[in-house]
């Protein structure tokens, strides 16, 4: 009772990354007050999938194992996981806000008539005062997110109804496991007993999932292109400078939307959030939806024609000039000067 | 057999991907009345599925529901100039406050009043917020399965519809029954523009509240023509319990909001030139930034 909860999210046999890095902020957030972790892990084939979650510091693992749990479809997984938070009452609940996490938690939140705060990249143990009552709520989870296009930053609260439900980005908790962890416990549920007819009539045909799934986030180097770019052409050069950089490319949302580069490569607050020790962009305006993506790197370059460029004011480095111009002189001085 | 039944929901928003420098007012809030009032893109883009699969099965209907002030109607008219067959405006001040559950609340309450529904459409989120949250949550009050992020309708017929939806790093193909809701994903076709004869057919359709406003002419062009009555439904008409609705049923508030002010660095200047961006790269090499 009164745990915090996480949904543990698989990718066939292997837990999400985004699980593991919510996992490890639930364990923190568990420990500011004083409860327990605990994880609900749905699929197929899963033996043994405890263990991992037992080093991230998770004390009880809820299991549930069966073909029909994998790939993940809404409503049988909905159905088990609404089942086990109204017996086991969380006080708090997070999933990934991932494809998976942000089509599953909002089921969960009306089905238990509960608050779910949406991509939220920040959680903290807080306090609330109500306004107009002069209540004062303690120990609640301030839940905080961008929103109106990433224009603002709110804080989130649930302050009368538990659980207290958020979605969180991938790539802005990190991922630690725990120094001594112990063995924790398993529960293991029978799907056919909670699970209706009704809850199978959605099937999935078919599936393509990019096997060697792009990378960007945990990579130490990024080399990003905005609309500044000009073309999917000049973009080559990019990929040039972040080969020799061993690095990777990203884009922001103009440039992918002009068709410069893929989807899958977009960063900023509609994309993936990195935070690399290197992150060059090339025009790349900046704008607030671009920044939520990558402003924690520790170190930015910008490469842009225009001064006045947003992203300038955040950058460590500026210059100002024809990126097809500066970025093959990079390539150039990197060989050079590389021992 | 009849064709299907399909509900729109749609959403007037701020446009927010266009954020001038006067949109923030200077204690952070935001101003909303600096940014035109559009109709959320991803709604757009599900009215188009819909109107295909208006295209492709005979006696297929659409309906259009929005949630919001009375100018709002201006979407129920964006959605009958392009070609839904008619509209419905939900407003009533006790709705104002309300999140995400009590909007999905107020909007499945809708769709149950217009009953016999096959499949509900609307986009994945709205700009102004980015939680994705009311489809499924409007499915979820209907007790109906829900289909995030399709792209694309692969095969519909008066059974079932085969759609393939957009996941982050792939797409899947799923078939499913009704009755159904989709969401559909900004990666999904935009939606074909306002048809002229349509658009002079329905530029005069308002609310009842609108209609108060107009001439004695409009009121008997309205008379003549059942077609440009959109229908207007309040709290009452929807028999919503209040204790669901605006603030009071709606869990989330807002503790507090900051505007984005980013600090600024002190930023160093490269020249662009040969010996700059030496300088810059021996720099980097230096401190193990690269290599």
């Amino acid at each position: 009772m009164n745990n915090v909860f996480v949904y543990c999210e698989m990718e066939d046999q292997r837990i999400a990354d985004v699980s593991l890095e919510i996992i490890s902020r639930g364990r923190a957030l568990a420990n500011e007050i004083d409860v327990k972790l605990e994880v609900i892990c749905l699929g197929h084939k899963l033996n043994g999938v405890e263990k991992e979650l037992f080093e991230y510091g998770v004390e009880i693992v809820h299991k549930a194992d069966d073909k029909c749990l994998n790939p993940y479809l809404t409503m049988p997984h909905a159905s088990l996981v609404a089942t086990i938070f109204e017996k086991e009452k969380p006080r708090i609940g997070l999933f990934g806000a991932t494809s998976v996490g942000r089509d599953l938690a909002p089921r969960i939140a009306s089905k238990l008539k509960c608050g779910l705060t949406a991509d939220c990249t920040e959680l903290v143990i807080g306090d609330y005062l109500d306004r107009k009552t002069k209540q004062t709520y303690q120990d609640l989870l301030l839940q905080r997110r961008p929103a109106f296009g990433g224009n603002i930053i709110a804080t989130i609260v649930t302050p009368d109804t538990l659980p207290q439900l958020a979605t969180v980005r991938e790539g802005v908790m990190k991922k630690e496991k725990v120094a001594n962890p112990r063995k924790g416990k398993v529960k293991t549920y029978n799907p056919e007993e909670f699970l209706d007819q009704s809850d199978l009539v959605v099937k999935v045909i078919e599936r393509h999932i990019e096997e060697n799934k792009l990378n960007i986030k945990n990579s130490s180097i990024i080399v990003a292109g905005g609309y500044g770019v000009g073309s999917k052409e000049n973009f080559e050069i990019l990929f040039e400078l972040a080969d020799t950089l061993g690095g990777d490319v990203g884009g922001s949302r103009a440039a992918v939307d002009a068709g410069f580069i893929g989807r899958e490569r977009q960063i900023g607050q509609t994309g993936i959030t990195v935070r690399p020790k290197l992150y060059i962009a090339c025009g790349i305006s900046g704008q607030i939806q671009h920044r939520a993506g990558m402003e924690n790197s520790a170190m930015i370059i910008s490469i842009n024609n225009d001064a006045e460029a947003p992203i300038n004011k955040i950058a460590d480095y500026v210059i100002i000039g024809d990126l097809n111009k500066v970025v093959p002189q990079m390539i150039k001085s990197y060989k050079e000067n590389i021992a | 057999m009849k064709g299907l039944k399909i509900i729109v929901l749609a959403k007037q928003v701020p446009d927010t991907r266009n954020v001038g420098k006067d949109a923030m007012k200077a204690d952070g809030t935001v101003n909303r009345s600096a940014l035109p009032a559009i109709f959320n893109p991803e709604d757009l883009q599900a009215l188009e599925q819909a109107l295909r699969i208006k295209d492709q099965i005979p006696e297929t209907t659409v309906t259009t529901i929005t949630m919001g002030p009375v100018r709002a109607a201006n979407i129920i008219r964006e959605a009958l100039y392009r070609g839904a067959d008619d509209g419905v405006l939900i407003t009533d001040r006790r709705f104002a406050g309300s999140d995400t559950l009590a909007t999905s609340y107020a909007l499945s309450l809708a769709a149950k009043k217009i009953g016999k529904f096959d499949l509900i459409v609307c986009g994945r989120q709205a700009i102004d917020g980015d939680t994705a949250q009311v489809g499924p949550q409007v499915a979820e009050k209907l007790g109906i399965p829900q289909v995030t992020y399709v792209e694309e309708i692969l095969e519909v017929n008066k059974k079932k519809i085969t759609v393939k939806r957009r996941l982050e790093n792939g797409v899947e193909t799923l078939v499913a029954p009704y009755p159904l809701l989709l969401t559909v994903h900004g990666s999904a076709p935009e939606c074909r523009s306002r048809n002229a004869k349509l658009l002079m057919k329905f530029k005069h359709a308002c609310t009842p509240a609108e209609l108060v406003r107009e001439a004695e002419d409009y009121l008997r062009l309205h008379d003549l023509h059942d077609y440009l009555d959109i229908t207007e439904w309040n709290v009452d008409d929807l028999n919503a319990d209040l204790t669901w609705l605006g603030l009071k049923g709606s869990p989330t508030k807002v503790q507090r909001v900051e505007n984005i002010v980013f600090t600024v660095k002190e930023s160093i200047q490269v020249k662009p030139d040969k010996e700059g961006i030496d300088g810059l790269m021996k720099e980097l090499i230096a401190h193990h930034n690269v290599g």
